[in-house]
C-alpha cells in the first residue's frame, strides 16, 4: 500500500479515535443537566470525563495536523468551505472547554450554571455539527447534513449515557440507563435514515460498515436494557468505529468534490517522515491514555462519606 | 475593506490573544512542577501550599490556552487556504509532529495530575506535572519551527505552485528557529516569573496591611480562624518571589542574548524588517542605532546587527527598490510605525522587567525583606513583559508583510478565495466579543483567587459547600 493510502487510513483511525472518545465526552456534557439532581450528583457526571476530555480532544487537533501535513488541499478546501459551520462548531468546543474548567473554580453558583450552559451547548453544537460536516461531504445535500447531525448528535447521546451508566453508582447509574433507552428511540430510527448517505454505487465494505454499525447500535440498546453496561459502552463504541469507517470509505478517493486524494497529498517525502513519526509517537500515545483509563478506572460515587 | 482586510485584522486579534495564555501555560507548567518538587524533596507543607495556589492560577489560564489553540489550527483551513494549500507539505509536518508529540503529553498527564492527587503515588504523581509542562514547552518548539519557516524558508523546493519539502531536518534546524525558540520560550519564563513575581509582591504587601484575610466564598463554612491560616507565613511568598526573581532574570538574560542572535539573522535573511524596526532608509555604512527618535547612538546598529561598527545596512527605500526588480511592482514594506514602535516597546519594556528582577534579588539579598516601595514596583512585572511579549509578535509577524512565504507567497495570494467578505466579518465578531467576554471571566478568576490566597487544604474537604456534598478525587477541583 502506498504511503497516501495509508495516511488516508491513518486520518480516518485518527477521527475515529476522535469521534469514540470526544463522543462520550459531548454526551455526558448533555446529559448532566438531564440525569443530575443537585451539584453534588453533577460532580459526580461530569467527573466520569474530567481526567479524560481535554486528552480525547486532542484526537481532533491530531487528526486535523495530520490533514494539513498529508493532504493540505483537502484541509484547506474543507475547512474553507464549512466556514461558518465551523465557526459555530469552535465556539462551541471553546465554552465547552472553559465551562469544564472553570465549573470548579466560579466563585458561586450563578456562574457555574453559566459554565453548565457551555458545557451543554457546547457539547450539543460539535455534536450535531461534525455529524452535519461529514454527511454533507459525502452527499452534497441539507437534507443529508441534517439527518446526518441528529444522528450524530444521538449516538452521542447514547454513547455518553451508556459510558455514565459504566463510571457511576447510585441512582446516577439508573437515570443514565434509562436516559440510554430513551437516546436510542431517536438513535435508532435516525440511524436508519442516516443510511441513505451510503453514496450511491457505495462499495460493499460501505454497506456492511454502516449494517453492522445499526446493528451495534441495536445491540447496545438491548445490552443496556439487561443491564450489561460494559458490553454496551463496546457495542455503542463498535458502532462509532463502524460508521466512521464506512464514512471514510464514501470519501474514498475524492473527499472533497473535484478533489482526488492523490491531488490533495503531499510529496511522497513528507508523507515518509509523518509515517516514521506516526510509528513511533502513537504507540506511545496510546499506552499512557490507555493507562489513564485504568488509572481512573473506578465507578464515581455521589455519597457523602 | 476586503475578506482579505478582516482575514488578517481575525488572524492579528486571536494570535495575539492566544499568546496572553500560552507563556503562562509554558512558563508557569515548569514552575509550579518546580514547587512540587521541592516539596517532593523537603516534604515542607509551605512548597505543598505553593503548588496547589499557583496551580489553580496555572489552571484558569491552561484552559484558555488550550481553547484558543484549537482557533489557530483551524483558522488556517479556514482564511488562508490558499496559503495551507501552497505550504501544508512543509508548514504542517511540525504542527502534525506538535499534536502526537506535545499535545496529547501535555493534555492527558495534565489530567492525570488534576485528578490524580489521591489515585496516583506522590512520585507518579510529580511526574505526570512534569510531563505536561515538557509537553507545553515541546509544543512551542515545533509552532516556533513551523513560524520561522515563513520568515526565512528552508529545506524545500517549489513544484507545481506547492512546497514540497525536502529535508525535515532543514526546517526543524532552521538558523532564524534556533534564534527564534529559546528567545520566545525564554519570554514566556519572563512572563511567567514576572507574573509570580508580581501575585507575590501583592501577597506580601496583603499582609503587610494586616487585613484579614478575604474569605473564599465557596467554602462558606471555613471559620475565622482557617480564614487566617490561610494568608500563609509571609516566609512562603518570599520562597515565590525569589525563586520568580531568579527565573525571570536567567531566563531574561536567555532573551536578550538571543535576541542579538535574531538581530544578526534579521540582517541576513530578513533586512526589510531590520530596517523597518530602525526606520532606516536608505543604505548606511556604520549606521547608528536609535533608541527612541532623535536620539542616535553611532555605529551601533551596524555593530548589533554584524558585530562590525562599519558594516552596511540596507534601507527600507534601496530595498523596496531591489525588491521591485527581483519579485516585480508591489510595495515590499512592512507598517513602518508599527515595526518601528513594536521594536522599542519590546526592547525597553523586556529590559525594564530584567532590569526590576535583578534589583530584586539585590534587595533582598541575604535575607533582608522586601522593600514596600520595591513590593509596589513588583506588581509591574505582570504587565510589562506580557506587552513586551505582544510587541515582539507584531514586530515579528507585521515585519514579516507583505508575505505569509518570505519570497515565496504574498499575504494578498494566501486567503481563502470561496470565503466572503460577510462570513470573515461574522467570525471575526464572534470571535472578538467571545474572547472579550472569556477575558473578562479569566481576569475576574484569577483577581479572585490571588485576593483570597492558598485554601487550607483542610478546608477543602470540608462539606456543605454544594446541596450534596460529594467524595471527590481530587482535591483540585
Amino acid at each position: 500500500m502506498e504511503l497516501t493510502t495509508v495516511w488516508f487510513v491513518l486520518i480516518a483511525v485518527l477521527w475515529t479515535g476522535y469521534f469514540v472518545l470526544e463522543g462520550f465526552d459531548f454526551g455526558v456534557g448533555l446529559l448532566a443537566p438531564v440525569l443530575a439532581r443537585n451539584e453534588g450528583e453533577r460532580k459526580q457526571v461530569l467527573n466520569t470525563i474530567g481526567p479524560v476530555w481535554d486528552g480525547n480532544e486532542v484526537w481532533l487537533i491530531t487528526a486535523i495536523g495530520a490533514m494539513f501535513a498529508a493532504f493540505p488541499a483537502w484541509y484547506a478546501g474543507m475547512l474553507s468551505r464549512f466556514y461558518l459551520p465551523l465557526v459555530l462548531l469552535l465556539v462551541g468546543l471553546i465554552i465547552r472547554g472553559v465551562g469544564l474548567e472553570w465549573r470548579g473554580k466560579v466563585r458561586n453558583a450563578g456562574e457555574r450554571r453559566l459554565c453548565d450552559l457551555g458545557i451543554g451547548i457546547g457539547s450539543a453544537l460539535p455534536a450535531f455539527l461534525w455529524g452535519a460536516i461529514f454527511a454533507d461531504l459525502l452527499k452534497d445535500s441539507a437534507v443529508a447534513a441534517v439527518i446526518g447531525g441528529l444522528f450524530s448528535l444521538a449516538l452521542c447521546l447514547l454513547h455518553g449515557a451508556v459510558f455514565v451508566s459504566l463510571k457511576t453508582t447510585g441512582r446516577v447509574r439508573q437515570a443514565a440507563r434509562r436516559a440510554a433507552l430513551a437516546a436510542s428511540v431517536v438513535a435508532v430510527p435516525v440511524g436508519v435514515l442516516a443510511l441513505s448517505s451510503v453514496p450511491e454505487g457505495g462499495t460493499a465494505f460501505a454497506w456492511a460498515g454502516a449494517l453492522v454499525a445499526m446493528a451495534a447500535v441495536a445491540a447496545a440498546v438491548a445490552l443496556i436494557w439487561r443491564r450489561r453496561e460494559g458490553w454496551a459502552f463496546a457495542a455503542t463504541a463498535t458502532a462509532i468505529v463502524l460508521g466512521t469507517a464506512a464514512l471514510f470509505d464514501g470519501l474514498w478517493p475524492e473527499p472533497l468534490t473535484g478533489l482526488t486524494v492523490t491531488e490533495a497529498a503531499s510529496g511522497p517525502y513528507t508523507m515518509q517522515v509523518l509515517t516514521w513519526i506516526g510509528l513511533i509517537a502513537l504507540p506511545f500515545v496510546l499506552a499512557y491514555q490507555a493507562w489513564t483509563y485504568w488509572v481512573f478506572r473506578k465507578r464515581l460515587t455521589a455519597d457523602v462519606v | 475593506m476586503e475578506a482579505l482586510d478582516l482575514a488578517r485584522w481575525q488572524f492579528g486579534i486571536t494570535t495575539v490573544y492566544h499568546f496572553l495564555f500560552v507563556p503562562l501555560t509554558i512558563g508557569l507548567g515548569i514552575f509550579v512542577a518546580g514547587l512540587q518538587t521541592a516539596w517532593h524533596r523537603t516534604g515542607k507543607e509551605h512548597y505543598l501550599t505553593l503548588t496547589k495556589f499557583f496551580g489553580k492560577l496555572f489552571l484558569i489560564n491552561f484552559a484558555m490556552g488550550v481553547v484558543t489553540g484549537i482557533v489557530q489550527e483551524f483558522q488556517f483551513g479556514m482564511n488562508w487556504s490558499e496559503y495551507s494549500t501552497f505550504v501544508g507539505d512543509v508548514f504542517g509536518a511540525p504542527l502534525a509532529m506538535e499534536a502526537l508529540l506535545a499535545f496529547f503529553l501535555e493534555s492527558t498527564f495534565l489530567g492525570l495530575w488534576i485528578f490524580g492527587w489521591d489515585r496516583l503515588p506522590k512520585r507518579v504523581h510529580l511526574a505526570t506535572i512534569w510531563a505536561a509542562a515538557i509537553g507545553s514547552n515541546l509544543s512551542a518548539y515545533f509552532i516556533l519551527a513551523a513560524n520561522a519557516w515563513m520568515k526565512h524558508p528552508v529545506g524545500y523546493v517549489v513544484e507545481d505552485g506547492r512546497a514540497r519539502m525536502t529535508d525535515i531536518w532543514a526546517v526543524l534546524t532552521n538558523s532564524t528557529a534556533i534564534a527564534q525558540v529559546p528567545h520566545v520560550v525564554g519570554a514566556a519564563f519572563v512572563v511567567a516569573g514576572g507574573f509570580v513575581i508580581a501575585v507575590s509582591a501583592y501577597r506580601i504587601l496583603h499582609e503587610r496591611r494586616a487585613v484579614p484575610a478575604v474569605p473564599v466564598p465557596d467554602t462558606s463554612t471555613t471559620t475565622p480562624a482557617n480564614a487566617k491560616a490561610s494568608t500563609g507565613d509571609p516566609a512562603m511568598w518570599r520562597t515565590s518571589l525569589r525563586a520568580a526573581l531568579v527565573m525571570t532574570a536567567i531566563a531574561g538574560a536567555v532573551v536578550a542574548g538571543t535576541g542579538d542572535m535574531s538581530a544578526k539573522l534579521l540582517h541576513e535573511q530578513q533586512p526589510m524588517k531590520l530596517a523597518s524596526a530602525e526606520g532606516l532608509q536608505h543604505d548606511e555604512s556604520s549606521a547608528p542605532f536609535s533608541p527612541l527618535p532623535g536620539v542616535e547612538i553611532p555605529y551601533l546598529l551596524s555593530f548589533l546587527a554584524t558585530n562590525d561598527p562599519n558594516a552596511v545596512i540596507q534601507g527600507t527605500e534601496d530595498l523596496q527598490a531591489r525588491f521591485e526588480k527581483q519579485f516585480g511592482p508591489g510595495d515590499y514594506r512592512p507598517n513602518q510605525a508599527v515595526v518601528f514602535w513594536s521594536f522599542r516597546v519590546m526592547v525597553g519594556f523586556g529590559l525594564a522587567t530584567i532590569g526590576l528582577s535583578v534589583l530584586g534579588l539585590w534587595l533582598t539579598r541575604r535575607r533582608r525583606p522586601l522593600p514596600t516601595w520595591f513590593a509596589r514596583i513588583c506588581l509591574l512585572a505582570l504587565p510589562l513583559p506580557t506587552l513586551a511579549m505582544i510587541a515582539g509578535w507584531l514586530l515579528s509577524e507585521i515585519g514579516r508583510q507583505p508575505w505569509t512565504v518570505a519570497g515565496e507567497l504574498l499575504t494578498a495570494a494566501s486567503v481563502s478565495p470561496g470565503v466572503s467578505l460577510a462570513e470573515v466579518a461574522i467570525s471575526l465578531a464572534v470571535f472578538t466579543l467571545l474572547y472579550g467576554a472569556l477575558a473578562v471571566g479569566e481576569a475576574v478568576l484569577l483577581i479572585h483567587y490571588i485576593k483570597a490566597g492558598p485554601e487550607v487544604p483542610a478546608a477543602e474537604s470540608q462539606p456543605g459547600d454544594d446541596e450534596a456534598p460529594v467524595l471527590q478525587p481530587t482535591l483540585m477541583y
